[in-house]
């Protein structure tokens, strides 16, 4: 016989053979999986992304099948598919409000300076490594887009300062980004939530006067014009309160620094918390 | 059986797989964090190493020897431990639901592992007979675990007293516990 037909038909004989008793075995061995579980995983998102706890999706559908975790331990998933979930299982679920991340940061290179010139890694997380940052502000976004990259929901994108942008109406909350920016700069906010001072810098006012353009200088304006005393200081930075807020607006006049802004989701997003 | 009393000590200690060898070391590193990991890993090491070391001989004495196509070893061995790793799941999983579990992720893993497809190379270079491959097989995993194990203990206790230096934490420290293993068990060559 042909050498290359016997090396050919030997290895097609021992890969059926292998085929042929796997399948025999899976169907002499068949265990029986709790088809909910299934059912669960696949109304999942099926990111991935572990932002619940659990080593995925699938793991996740389990917990909740077995009544280990909630029915809405999914923080990607909306309130409907949670009640969706519950409703198929048959247990009550409590509503969570949605939340989207959003960048505590306006330090753009026009506005906040840069105390040398990084060439390395084009990656936050190695530019904090080289004496802390290119930035002037420590607290300030580095802008290497570390965070765009983490996103598994593609809801992050560079804008063209140099900062990301949000796209509410992809963001699920599932906190990705804030965990991987080394300064933490995306924070996730309650879909309701009106106004926030969209800066980070705990350092005193007259620090981050000579750096930045769009810092918190922590004058208290804001806390004294409040009429709901929804704004407090702490460490030098104004703090919004989102349960107390009404977004009445009086702060965003008064700040002398503009940092305190109403939080502007896009259309879709309003639409899907409604 | 003197002679596979010292294949025995040969296969674990001097020539261990890991130490001296330099095979399956991906998962010394990988899954050493806790004790109980690795004596998971190791276990079903010993398992599959010892049936796919014989499976492997089988046909290749029988197949591949017969036909006369030794040069397909590297793809027929590797479709045969695959195969193996997944049967052994399948039954595994209905038959020892408890074991199932605790072997967990390490079972498909050990499809990757180099140190099977190793063992079950070398029991044919070496020309070894059916009952020299038993024992080889089943010395050599066994071996594997063992350094499984003691690593586990030493990382668990490096960890514990927290005196590693910043940059060496992790990895780094794992490679040069390996390299001083690797040490003291090369003092063991040329024993037998």
């Amino acid at each position: 016989m042909e050498p290359v037909l016997t090396a050919v038909l030997t290895v097609g004989a021992i890969g059926m053979a292998a085929g042929l008793i796997l399948g025999v075995a899976a169907k002499l061995f068949y265990v029986h999986v709790d088809p909910r579980i299934n059912e669960v995983a696949d109304m999942l998102p099926g990111a991935n992304c572990g932002a619940c706890g659990f080593a995925g999706c699938t793991d996740l559908a389990a917990a909740i099948v077995q009544g280990n975790a909630p029915a809405n331990a999914c923080k990607a998933a909306s309130d409907a598919l949670a009640q969706r979930i519950g409703a198929m299982l048959g247990i009550s679920v409590g509503t969570l409000e949605r939340r989207v991340a959003q960048i505590f940061c306006q330090g753009d290179a026009a506005r906040a300076q840069r105390r040398f010139l990084y060439l390395g890694i084009r990656d936050c997380r190695a530019a904090e490594l080289v004496s802390g940052g290119d930035k002037a502000c420590r607290y300030g976004c580095l802008g290497l887009g570390t965070c765009v990259q983490a996103c598994y929901f593609d809801a992050l994108r560079m804008g063209p300062d140099g900062l990301p942008l949000v796209d509410a109406s992809r963001c699920t909350g599932c906190g990705n980004c804030q965990a991987i920016c080394p300064r933490h700069i995306p924070r996730l906010i309650p879909v309701s939530q009106k106004a926030a001072a969209f800066c980070g810098s705990h350092d005193p006012g007259k620090e981050v006067k000579e750096i930045c353009e769009v810092g918190c200088i922590a004058c208290g304006l804001c806390k004294k014009v409040c009429p709901e005393k929804a704004v407090e200081i702490d460490r030098f930075l104004a703090v919004v309160d989102p349960a107390t807020c009404t977004g009445c607006g009086l702060c965003f006049e008064k700040c002398p620094t503009h940092i305190i802004q109403a939080v502007v989701l896009s259309r879709e997003a309003e639409k899907k918390a409604a | 059986m003197q002679e596979y009393l010292l294949m025995i000590v040969a296969a674990m200690f001097i020539n261990n797989i890991v130490l001296i060898r330099f095979m399956g070391n991906c998962p010394v590193v990988g899954v050493t964090s806790s004790f109980e990991s690795a004596v998971g890993m190791g276990a079903a090491v010993v398992f599959v190493a010892t049936m796919a070391g014989t499976t492997c001989w089988i046909i290749q004495r029988t197949i591949l020897d017969v036909l006369g196509i030794e040069y397909l070893q590297t793809l027929v061995f590797i479709l045969v431990i695959a195969a193996l790793v997944q049967f052994v799941e399948i039954v595994m999983q209905k038959v020892a639901p408890p074991l199932y579990r605790a072997l967990g992720i390490f079972l498909p893993l050990i499809t990757t592992n180099c140190m099977v497809f190793g063992v079950a190379v070398l029991n044919i270079k070496e020309d070894h007979s059916f009952m020299e491959t038993l024992v080889f097989s089943l010395a050599s995993a066994v071996g594997f675990g063992l350094v499984l194990v003691f690593m586990a203990g030493l990382r668990e206790r490096m960890d514990a007293t927290g005196r590693v230096p910043r940059p060496l934490k992790g990895v780094p420290i794992t490679l040069i516990t390996a390299g001083m293993m690797g040490l003291s068990f090369a003092g063991l060559l040329g024993m037998v």
